[in-house]
């Protein structure tokens, strides 16, 4: 089992859960995060006084699927995530050690 | 109210017409004094009843300034931890100076005691009721004008909470706006506005100052005290490194929005009656508010390349302090010059002296308020003149020039001298107080409270329970 974690731009989620539904995966947790990698953040001005604003808003896709399936999601999820530009976001991927089912305690790939 | 007001109008015409008649019916009669009598009485009872009207939707329209117009523009600049508590500074004057005007602010302010201070003739608003006070306002009841006179004594300290916002003690503010209201706001709304006050150009004083609706008692007494509680309380932790940036500015907008509308009761108000002076300062407060908006955005647009909301808002603030002395003596085309000018100089002001200056006026309370109300207070003796406002004669009852259009150049200084005591008195009297207050209860919360919120550590509560 492996847990994908994506950092993706906020307006490119609808597109993201889409591809993946597509591929039949259904099952995700979303988060708002903010961060910043190499993207430069923006300056705002409040009566003159200037803010920069580097932590950016994103949000954070994690999902956790059978080996067998991370390939084509990772393809997918790049796919529909990307416009090009820099502040795209990153994808990483964790070795997952047990999944429990809490409502009927199926373990393993079968509880995902 | 209004259409009670236009009937009793329209009654009063009919009533007219009637006795006229019947006057020259009965002239062999023989009984015309009570015909006149009565005649007169109702003219007069339907100018009242029109007066009162205005006066009474106007008390309103002020009350509205402080909550929620000033609660919600103030409240929308603060971090999200302070918007309870910067909103409850607002509101709880409304309570505090209503029970402390009622025993002994009006007395003091209105009464007529020396040229500084009033006496206690109307304490616990002994002998106020439905009888005018012809000194003050001659077509409404006294009530009506002691109601108008009370939304001024609570908006007055609220401006103020700008500076000292997310860091002050509730207790501190409270004895503070208290303490300021006694021995600031009244003496000098006396000097200004009391009969025999020293500055009231109209009822005796011996300096003439001219303050149609409250730029040096409201809005310099006020903006200076904001200049003294920034520099006393010191900054804000973290100041100016940390972000603290506007946490809603939708809520800053609609109480802009709200004061500008207030505002009308605010200027036209101050003509005490529903007359064509009324209308004059109507003009001339919403003029001055959209050459404030424009003259800040245009600012703000060449220097940082954008105009923003938030300019806009404070443009239009700055705009209406300016005009609030002149309101009721300058013609519609000066009213746009003081709002521009007003919403460039408060621009200046806040985006770039401030900044050089380093001190922490949280809100631009000092920027706005104090430089705003320095400028239209200076610009009054500028622009004011008879043919707006003919009220200033002299004992022969001739109509006396007021401003330099006038050609009473001398204006200018007897504005300069009624300012310079506002701003004397603001701050002066505002290091005392905090001094004071400082050392019963300590004017600071401390740096945990400050850096939880004021929401929290002061009230026990939060603005926004999102997942309440």
């Amino acid at each position: 089992m492996k847990k994908i974690e994506a950092i993706i731009q906020p307006f490119k989620l609808e597109e993201v859960k889409e591809a993946l539904k597509n591929i039949g995966i259904d099952g995700m947790t979303i988060t708002e995060v903010r961060g910043h990698g190499r993207q430069k953040g923006h300056k705002e001005v409040y009566r003159g006084h200037e803010y920069n604003v580097d932590l950016l808003p994103k949000i954070k896709v994690e999902m956790v699927l059978p080996d067998l399936r991370v390939e084509e999601a990772l393809k997918t999820l790049a796919g529909a995530a990307r416009t090009g530009n820099i502040g795209d976001g990153k994808i990483f991927v964790f070795d997952v050690a047990e999944a429990i089912r809490i409502r009927n305690d199926d373990r393993g790939e079968s509880a995902l | 109210m209004f259409l009670r007001g236009r009937f009793r109008l329209l009654f009063a015409g009919s009533v007219l017409t009637a006795l006229c008649l019947l006057n020259a019916v009965t002239l062999f009669a023989q009984q015309p004094p009570d015909k006149v009598a009565a005649l007169e009485a109702a003219v007069k009872s339907a100018q009242s009843a029109g007066d009162n009207a205005w006066m009474l939707v106007s008390s309103a329209l002020v009350l509205m300034m402080t909550g929620p117009g000033l609660a919600l523009f103030y409240g929308g600049l603060v971090r999200r931890k302070n918007v309870l508590a910067t909103m409850m500074q607002s509101f709880i004057l409304m309570a505090v100076i209503t029970v402390l005007w009622a025993f002994v602010g009006y007395s003091l302010a209105f009464g007529e005691g020396s040229p500084v201070i009033g006496d206690l003739r109307y304490m616990f608003l002994n002998g106020v009721g439905a009888d005018p006070n012809a000194d003050y306002a001659a077509t409404i009841p006294q009530q009506t004008f002691m109601v108008y006179q009370l939304m001024f004594a609570i908006i007055t300290p609220a401006l103020i909470s700008g500076a000292f916002a997310e860091r002050m003690k509730f207790t501190a503010m409270l004895l503070y706006s208290i303490l300021w209201a006694l021995f600031v706001y009244f003496p000098m709304a006396h000097m200004v506005w009391g009969k025999g006050g020293f500055l009231n150009a109209f009822l005796g004083g011996t300096i003439p100052c001219l303050d149609f609706a409250g730029g040096t008692v409201v809005h310099i007494t006020s903006g200076m005290s904001a200049l003294a509680c920034a520099l006393y309380m010191g900054k804000r932790k973290g100041y100016p490194d940390e972000p603290m940036k506007p946490h809603s500015l939708v809520l800053s907008f609609i109480g802009a929005c709200l004061l500008w509308v207030g505002w009308f009761g605010f200027n036209a108000g101050s003509a005490l009656g529903a007359s064509s002076l009324a209308t004059s300062a109507f003009v001339a407060t919403h003029f001055a508010a959209a050459a404030g908006a424009l003259g800040w955005i245009a600012a703000e647009w060449m220097k940082h390349g954008k105009p923003s909301v938030l300019g806009g808002i404070s443009g239009c603030v700055a705009g209406l302090v300016a005009i609030t002395p002149a309101s009721g003596f300058v013609a519609p085309m000066p009213a746009l010059f003081i709002g521009f000018a007003a919403g460039v100089v408060c621009y200046l002001m806040v985006a770039v002296v401030k900044n050089k200056l380093g001190y922490d006026d949280s809100l631009d309370a000092f920027g706005v308020h104090g430089i705003g109300g320095t400028l239209g207070a200076i610009l009054t003796g500028v622009f004011a003149t008879n043919a707006v406002n003919n009220a200033l004669k002299d004992p022969a009852g001739k109509v006396l020039p007021l401003g330099l259009v006038d050609g009473n150049g001398g204006q200018i200084l007897n504005q300069a001298i009624g300012s310079a005591i506002a701003i004397a008195l603001g701050i002066v009297g505002s290091f005392i107080i905090l001094k004071i207050v400082d050392m019963v209860v300590g004017v600071r919360v401390d740096a945990r409270d400050e850096q939880t919120g004021l929401d929290l550590t002061q009230h026990g509560e939060e603005g926004y329970n999102l997942d309440a």
